[in-house]
C-alpha cells in the first residue's frame, strides 16, 4: 500500500487574544483550527470546504508552516515538518507549494513575470536545462500564456491569466504537494473553468497531490477525489467525493449542500432546503459539546455535554456527530439520485 | 415585448463612460420590462454592463461622467433626464436598491436605529418614535432575533449576513414597487445566502415587490428568477424565461456559462470552459461582441466579425442575438427535449 505524502496529525492553531496596554497578557485564544488530522496520498486531491471563518485557508497555512502549528504534527513523506528550524524548512519549499486567492495581491506588481517565475529557481539555487528564462517560456506555455510575454509586468493581465502565473510559480519546481486557497473564487464562471481544467491538467502530468481549499462545494465536488467539511475549526465529516456527496451523515454538511443553489430550475424549486437558524458562534469562545450544537435541528443534551469525536462510519467515511444519519438526500441534492439531469 | 402591466421599462438604454483611453460603451441598447410581484434577472460576468445599468435607472451616475441615453419608464414617467431633486423623491420610496457589500453601503459612523429612522423621514412627515417603530417592525420582518440592540449598533458590530439583512429591512422600510438587488448575496456563505434569498422570495410574496436580480451565479438565478437577461460586453445577448433560458438557451455565450459551471449532479464531466477574456468595452469589436470567443462563428462565416446580430425573436418572449440560424441551432445544442411548456 503506497504511503501518504501528506499525513496531519491534530494540528491546532490557537491566536493569542491579548488585553491590557502597558503589560500585555493573555485572555483568551480564537480557536481557528482546533484539532484537525487527515491525510492525503500522492497525486490525490483533498477538498477541504466549509464557510468563511471555519479555519480552512489557517489549516491550508498552517500544514505548509506558512503559519506556525501550536500544537500537532504535519508529516510529510515520512518526516515530521513541524519541528524543523525555519532554514531546514528551505530545500522543503521545492515539494512543497502554495496557490493564492488574489491574483492581485500575490503578485510584485514591480516584477515582471518572467522574474516571478524564475524566482523559485534562483531561491533553490536550481539550474535547469536549456537555462532558467527558457524555463520560464516553457512554463508559461505550459499554463497557456503567450511565451513571448515574460517581460510584461502582472498589471498587465486580467484575473484569470494572473491566476495562471500563479500556477506557473507554483509548479516550476514540479512540487509533490500544492495547497490551493481559494484558486478560482476570484474568477468569473468561464474563467474558472479554464482554472479548474488548468489545474487537473498539471496534476495528471505531473502526480501532484492537492489540498484545495475552498468554500463552493460544486468546485469542491468537481476537482476532489476526497473531501472534509468544517466548521468552526473542526472536520465534521470526511469522504470519499462519491461517498460525501451520495450519502453524507452530519447535519452540518446536510445544510451546506441543500443551501447550495443549482443551476436548474426544476430541480431548483422541487426540493427542500434546510435553512439553518443563527449564525457561526466566535471561535473565541466555542459553544461546548459539539461546536454545531448552537445551529443542529437533531440537538440532544448529549451534544451540548460531550465532543463528537471523528470516527469511522464506513471504509474512508468518518463523521463528527453524535447521532449521524444519512437522510433522504434526493430531496436535498440531486446527486444521491445518482442520475445526470442536465441534458 | 410590450407589457401593460410592466411597472418598470428599461428602453434602449445605453451609458457610455469618457475616459483618457476613449469611449467606454458600458451598456448598449439594453431593453426589458418587469412587473408587479415577479423577478427578472440580469446575469453576466464582471465587466457585463449588469450593475452600471442599474446605477443609471436608479440615477445614480454622476451627468459629468456618465452620458446615458434611451428610457427607463416607471409608471407613465421617463426617468433619463429626470432632474436630480425628483430622483431623490423616488429613489427609496418608489424604487429601492440593494448593494452587494453592505458594510460600504451603511454608514459607518451611523446607529443602524439612526440610518433607518432618517430613511423613513426622509420619505415621510412622522415623528421619530413613530419612524423608530416603523423600524423595529421592519427588522423584525427581515429576521433579525435581537432587535433592539441591532436599533443600537454600528454595522460593523453586525455580521455580513445580519448587515444583509439591514440593509433589505431599510430598501424595503417605504414599500417600494420596485427593488433593484445587485449582487445581494455574492459576499455571504451559502447557508446565509439561503437564508437571504428566502427572505427575499417572502418578502416579495407579501408586497408584491418587482425585483431586478442582478447575479453573475446561474444557481441563484434558477431560484429565483422568472424572466433572465444574459449580458455581454455592454449588450443583452439573450432574453428568456428562466426555464427557456436554462433548457433551451439559443445563444453560444449562454450555453459556454451553462457548460463552465461544476455541476454536482453530473459525475467527471471535463469542464467546457469558453476560451479567451471578455471584450475590451473602448474598442467594441464591430460585429458581434462575441464572435472573438465564439466556437460556432466559423460555422456562420464572415457574418459574424463584420455586422452586429440584432435582438431578434426566436419564440414567444424568448430572444437571442445571434446570427445562427434556428435550424443551426437546433443541430449543435438540441436542448432538454419536449418538456418546455
Amino acid at each position: 500500500m503506497t504511503e501518504p505524502i501528506m499525513r496531519v496529525t491534530n494540528v491546532t492553531k490557537h491566536f493569542p487574544i491579548s488585553e491590557g496596554i502597558f503589560r500585555q497578557r493573555q485572555s483568551g485564544a480564537v480557536r481557528a483550527v482546533d484539532g484537525i488530522s487527515f491525510e492525503v496520498m500522492p497525486g490525490e486531491t483533498l477538498g477541504l470546504v466549509g464557510e468563511s471563518g471555519c479555519g480552512k485557508s489557517t489549516a491550508g497555512r498552517t500544514i505548509l508552516r506558512l503559519v506556525e502549528p501550536t500544537s500537532g504534527t504535519v508529516e510529510f513523506a515520512g518526516n515530521d515538518i513541524t519541528k524543523l528550524a525555519k532554514r531546514d524548512l528551505v530545500p522543503l519549499r521545492r515539494d512543497l507549494q502554495m496557490i493564492f486567492q488574489d491574483p492581485f495581491s500575490s503578485l510584485n506588481p514591480r516584477h515582471t513575470i518572467g522574474d516571478i517565475i524564475a524566482a523559485p529557481f534562483k531561491v533553490q539555487k536550481v539550474k535547469p536545462t536549456g537555462g532558467i528564462q527558457q524555463a520560464v517560456q516553457d512554463l508559461l506555455e505550459r499554463v497557456g500564456l503567450n511565451p513571448e510575454h515574460y517581460n510584461r509586468y502582472p498589471g498587465d493581465f486580467s484575473g484569470g491569466q494572473r491566476q495562471r502565473i500563479g500556477i506557473a510559480r507554483a509548479i516550476a519546481l514540479q512540487p509533490k504537494f500544492i495547497v490551493c486557497d481559494e484558486p478560482v473564487s476570484a474568477l468569473d464562471v468561464s474563467i474558472q473553468a479554464q482554472v479548474l481544467n488548468l489545474l487537473e491538467d498539471i496534476q495528471n502530468d505531473y502526480g501532484i497531490a492537492y489540498l484545495f481549499v475552498a468554500h463552493d462545494l460544486s468546485v469542491v465536488h468537481h476537482i476532489s477525489d476526497r473531501v472534509a467539511v468544517m466548521y468552526l475549526g473542526k472536520i465534521m465529516e470526511i469522504a470519499s467525493r462519491d461517498d460525501l456527496f451520495a450519502t453524507s451523515m452530519h447535519p452540518y454538511t446536510h445544510a451546506l449542500m441543500s443551501a447550495v443553489p443549482i443551476a436548474d430550475p426544476d430541480l431548483e424549486r422541487n426540493r427542500e432546503r434546510i435553512i439553518l437558524k443563527g449564525e457561526l458562534p466566535s471561535p473565541s469562545n466555542p459553544p461546548s459539546g459539539c461546536v454545531f450544537n448552537t445551529r443542529c435541528p437533531k440537538k440532544t443534551d448529549l451534544c451540548v455535554s460531550s465532543v463528537p469525536e471523528l470516527r469511522q462510519i464506513s471504509p474512508g467515511h468518518e463523521v463528527a456527530c453524535h447521532y449521524p444519519e444519512v437522510i433522504s438526500s434526493a430531496t436535498v441534492h440531486p446527486a444521491a439520485t445518482g442520475m445526470d439531469f442536465i441534458g | 415585448m410590450a407589457n401593460s402591466s410592466a411597472l418598470l421599462s428599461v428602453q434602449n438604454l445605453s451609458v457610455e463612460f469618457t475616459t483618457e483611453d476613449g469611449i467606454v460603451h458600458a451598456v448598449s441598447n439594453l431593453s426589458y420590462e418587469v412587473s408587479a410581484g415577479k423577478t427578472l434577472a440580469i446575469v453576466g460576468e464582471s465587466g457585463s454592463g449588469k450593475s452600471v445599468s442599474s446605477l443609471a435607472i436608479m440615477g445614480l451616475l454622476g451627468k459629468s461622467k456618465a452620458k446615458v441615453t434611451g428610457d427607463v419608464l416607471f409608471e407613465e414617467r421617463n426617468l433619463v433626464g429626470t432632474d436630480p431633486e425628483q430622483m431623490r423623491l423616488l429613489r427609496g420610496r418608489e424604487i429601492a436598491m440593494i448593494f452587494q457589500d453592505p458594510l460600504s453601503a451603511l454608514h459607518p459612523f451611523y446607529r443602524i436605529g439612526a440610518q433607518l429612522v432618517e430613511a423613513v423621514q426622509v420619505h415621510n412627515q412622522v415623528q421619530e418614535n413613530q419612524a423608530l417603530e416603523r423600524a423595529r417592525t421592519m427588522l423584525e420582518r427581515v429576521g433579525i432575533p435581537s432587535v433592539d440592540r441591532v436599533l443600537k449598533a454600528y454595522p460593523h458590530e453586525l455580521s455580513g449576513g445580519m448587515r444583509q439583512r439591514v440593509m433589505i429591512a431599510m430598501a424595503l422600510i417605504n414599500d417600494p414597487k420596485v427593488l433593484i438587488a445587485d449582487e445581494p448575496t455574492t459576499a455571504l456563505d451559502v447557508t446565509v445566502q439561503a437564508q437571504i434569498l428566502q427572505l427575499l422570495k417572502d418578502l416579495q410574496a407579501e408586497f408584491n415587490t418587482a425585483i431586478v436580480l442582478i447575479t453573475h451565479d446561474l444557481g441563484v438565478v434558477a431560484d429565483m428568477a422568472d424572466e433572465v437577461v444574459v449580458m455581454y460586453g455592454g449588450s443583452a445577448v439573450e432574453h428568456a424565461s428562466a426555464r427557456e433560458l436554462f433548457y433551451q438557451p439559443q445563444m453560444p455565450y449562454t450555453w459556454g456559462l451553462l457548460d463552465s459551471i461544476p455541476k454536482v449532479q453530473s459525475l467527471d464531466d471535463r469542464l467546457e470552459p469558453i476560451p479567451g477574456t471578455p471584450p475590451s468595452l473602448i474598442n467594441v469589436p464591430t460585429g458581434c461582441v462575441f464572435a472573438p470567443r465564439c466556437k460556432y462563428a466559423s460555422t456562420v462565416g464572415e457574418r459574424c466579425l463584420t455586422e452586429f446580430p440584432e435582438l431578434l425573436d426566436v419564440s414567444d418572449g424568448h430572444q437571442a442575438r445571434c446570427h445562427l440560424s434556428a435550424q443551426q441551432r437546433k443541430i449543435l445544442r438540441p436542448g432538454k427535449s419536449g418538456d418546455v411548456s
